[in-house]
C-alpha cells in the first residue's frame, strides 16, 4: 500500500468528475429532487415522508455510487488504464482505497446535501442526532462502491454493467424493510434480507430517525452496530474486487 | 547472464485457447538500441510485448527484462509500455493525465512538461484527450510511458497513423533515447519502418522468423527491402 498512489486516484477520480458538469449536478442534486418529490407526494398524509423518508436517505447514496462505480472501473478495465497502473507501482489496494476516497467523499457532499434538506426545509422529524445520517450515507456509499467495483469484473460492456444494478440492487430495496417491515416478511425472506447489506443501512437509518439516547452522543447503540455490518460487508466486497484486479491476463 | 541484456527470452510459449500466440521464441535484446518487431498483424506482437511486461499469462519458458523474471515487482517503474489503444483517460487534459501517473510513479512534476514536450504535445497540454485526434492521443499515451526515463520501453505500434513528419521525429526520438542507454522495444506491421530500427525481430504465426541487424538481412536473403527479405524467407526460392 502506498498512500501517495491512493492519494493520486482519489484525485483523479475528483478531476474526472469536475470535467463531468452532467454526472456531478446529477449526484448531488438528484436526491435533493426526489426526496423533495416524495415530501411533496405525502403533503396531506404528513406521516408518510417520516416513515419512507430516512429509508430513501439510505437508498440514494447506495444505488447511485453502486452505478457510477461499476461504469468507471468498467471503463478502466476496458480502455487499458486499469492494465497500466497495475503495471506501474500501483497496489490493488491503492487503486480500490482510491475509488473508496473519492466516492466517499462525493456521498458526503451529497448525503449532506439531502439531509440538510430533509432536516432544515423539509421537516423530516428525527430524534436522533441528523449528522448520523450522513455517517451512514457514507458508509452506504462505501457499500455501493465496493459492490460496483465487484460486479465490474463481470460486465464486458457499460450496457451489462447498467443489467447488474436489477440484478444486485433491486431485490435489496425489496427485502430492505421499505415495503413491508423484515419481521413481517415470509420466514426465508426475513433471513435473506438478514444477509443483505441494505438492510442495516435502512435500519440504521430508522433508528437514527426514531430514537434517541443520552450516552454516546444521542445515538442508539443499534445504530452503531448496523454501522460495523455495514463496514464489514464494504471490507468483503473490496476484498472480492481486489480479487477480481488481475496484474496478469490471458 | 548477460549484462547489457535488457530482454532475454528463451523458448517462450503462449497459448491463447488452443492457438499458439507466441510459438518457442527465443531472442535477446540489448540495451542502448532500437530492436523492431515487425510482422504482420496477429502475428503474436501484442502477446510477445505483454510477455516482457509481465501482464500476459504464459505457457512456459522464461522471459528475463533487466536481469528480473517479467512482472517482477521491482520492475513496475522501471519499464515504459504503450499499448496500441492509448491507455489514457480521455476525459482528462493532458496535463492531468501526465500529473496523475507522475504522482503514481512517485516522479517529479517537471517530468510532465519533459515529456509532453518531447512527444510534441507543448501546445496541447490544457486539451482534454478526447478532443485530440487519435495520433496524438497515442502520442499522450507515448508520454505517460517516458516518465521518471525507463530503462525499456515497450512501444506497440507507436507511430500508426501518424503523419511522416511526426514519424520521423518519433523515430528520431527513440533512437536519442537509445543512445542514452535506453533499451526500446517497438513493434510495426510496416515494414518500410524496418530501417529505421538497429536490429529487428520478424515475426510470424508466432513464430521468430529472423533475428538480425536490417543491412544483413538483407544481404542475407539477397533482397532489395524488407518486405521481399520477409516475403524470401517464408517462401524460399519464390518471391524476391
Amino acid at each position: 500500500m502506498t498512500p501517495r498512489i491512493m492519494g493520486a486516484v482519489a484525485a483523479r477520480v475528483l478531476t474526472q468528475l469536475r470535467h463531468d458538469h452532467r454526472t456531478l449536478a446529477m449526484l448531488l442534486l438528484l436526491p435533493m429532487l426526489l426526496m423533495t418529490l416524495l415530501w411533496w407526494m405525502y403533503d396531506d398524509a404528513a406521516l408518510g415522508f417520516d416513515l419512507l423518508g430516512p429509508a430513501l436517505l439510505a437508498l440514494f447514496p447506495f444505488i447511485i455510487m453502486f452505478l457510477v462505480t461499476s461504469v468507471t472501473t468498467l471503463r478502466e478495465r476496458s480502455s487499458g488504464t486499469l492494465e497500466r497502473l497495475l503495471a506501474m507501482p500501483t497496489g490493488k489496494v491503492d487503486f480500490l482505497g482510491g475509488y473508496a476516497i473519492a466516492f466517499g467523499v462525493v456521498a458526503m457532499v451529497q448525503s449532506l446535501l439531502a439531509v440538510g434538506l430533509c432536516v432544515l426545509v423539509l421537516d423530516l422529524a428525527i430524534v436522533g442526532p441528523p449528522w448520523v445520517l450522513t455517517v451512514v450515507a457514507v458508509a452506504d456509499a462505501l457499500l455501493g462502491t465496493a459492490l460496483g467495483l465487484f460486479v465490474s469484473a463481470f460486465a464486458r460492456t457499460e450496457f451489462q454493467a447498467v443489467q447488474f444494478m436489477p440484478a444486485v440492487v433491486i431485490p435489496q430495496i425489496l427485502l430492505c424493510g421499505l415495503f413491508l417491515p423484515r419481521s413481517q416478511l415470509p420466514p426465508v425472506l426475513e433471513v435473506v434480507s438478514g444477509a443483505l447489506p441494505l438492510s442495516y443501512a435502512v435500519d440504521a437509518m430508522n433508528s437514527v430517525a426514531r430514537s434517541a439516547t443520552s450516552d454516546l452522543g444521542g445515538v442508539d447503540p443499534a445504530v452503531w452496530a448496523d454501522l460495523g455490518i455495514i463496514l464489514a460487508f464494504v471490507v468483503g466486497a473490496l476484498v472480492l474486487g481486489a480479487a477480481t484486479l488481475r496484474r496478469r491476463t490471458a | 547472464m548477460n549484462n547489457n541484456a535488457a530482454i532475454e527470452i528463451s523458448d517462450l510459449l503462449v497459448l491463447r485457447s488452443t492457438a499458439r500466440a507466441v510459438d518457442h521464441v527465443s531472442f535477446v535484446a540489448p540495451r542502448g538500441q532500437v530492436t523492431g518487431l515487425l510482422g504482420p498483424s496477429g502475428c503474436g506482437k501484442t502477446t510477445l510485448m505483454r510477455s516482457i511486461v509481465g501482464v500476459q499469462i504464459v505457457t512456459s519458458g522464461s522471459v528475463i527484462v533487466l536481469g528480473l523474471p517479467a512482472g517482477h515487482p521491482k520492475l513496475r517503474a522501471r519499464i515504459g509500455y504503450v499499448t496500441q489503444a492509448p491507455s489514457v483517460y480521455d476525459d482528462l487534459t493532458v496535463a492531468e493525465n501526465l500529473r496523475f501517473f507522475a504522482r503514481v510513479l512517485g516522479v517529479s512534476s517537471d517530468e510532465v512538461d519533459r515529456c509532453v514536450e518531447s512527444v510534441d504535445l507543448g501546445t496541447h497540454q490544457t486539451r482534454v484527450v478526447n478532443s485530440l485526434s487519435g495520433g496524438q492521443s497515442s502520442r499522450v499515451s507515448l508520454a505517460v510511458a517516458l516518465l521518471g526515463e525507463p530503462e525499456l520501453l515497450v512501444l506497440d505500434e507507436p507511430t500508426v497513423g501518424l503523419d511522416p513528419v511526426l514519424r520521423r521525429d518519433l523515430w528520431a526520438l527513440f533512437h536519442r533515447l537509445a543512445d542514452r542507454g535506453t533499451a526500446v522495444l517497438v513493434s510495426s506491421h510496416v515494414m518500410d519502418e524496418a530501417e529505421r530500427c538497429d536490429r529487428l525481430l520478424l515475426m510470424r504465426d508466432g513464430a521468430l522468423l529472423a533475428d538480425d541487424s536490417p543491412g544483413q538481412l538483407l544481404t542475407s536473403t539477397g533482397a532489395s527491402d524488407v518486405e521481399s527479405a520477409f516475403l524470401a524467407i517464408v517462401e524460399p526460392g519464390g518471391a524476391a
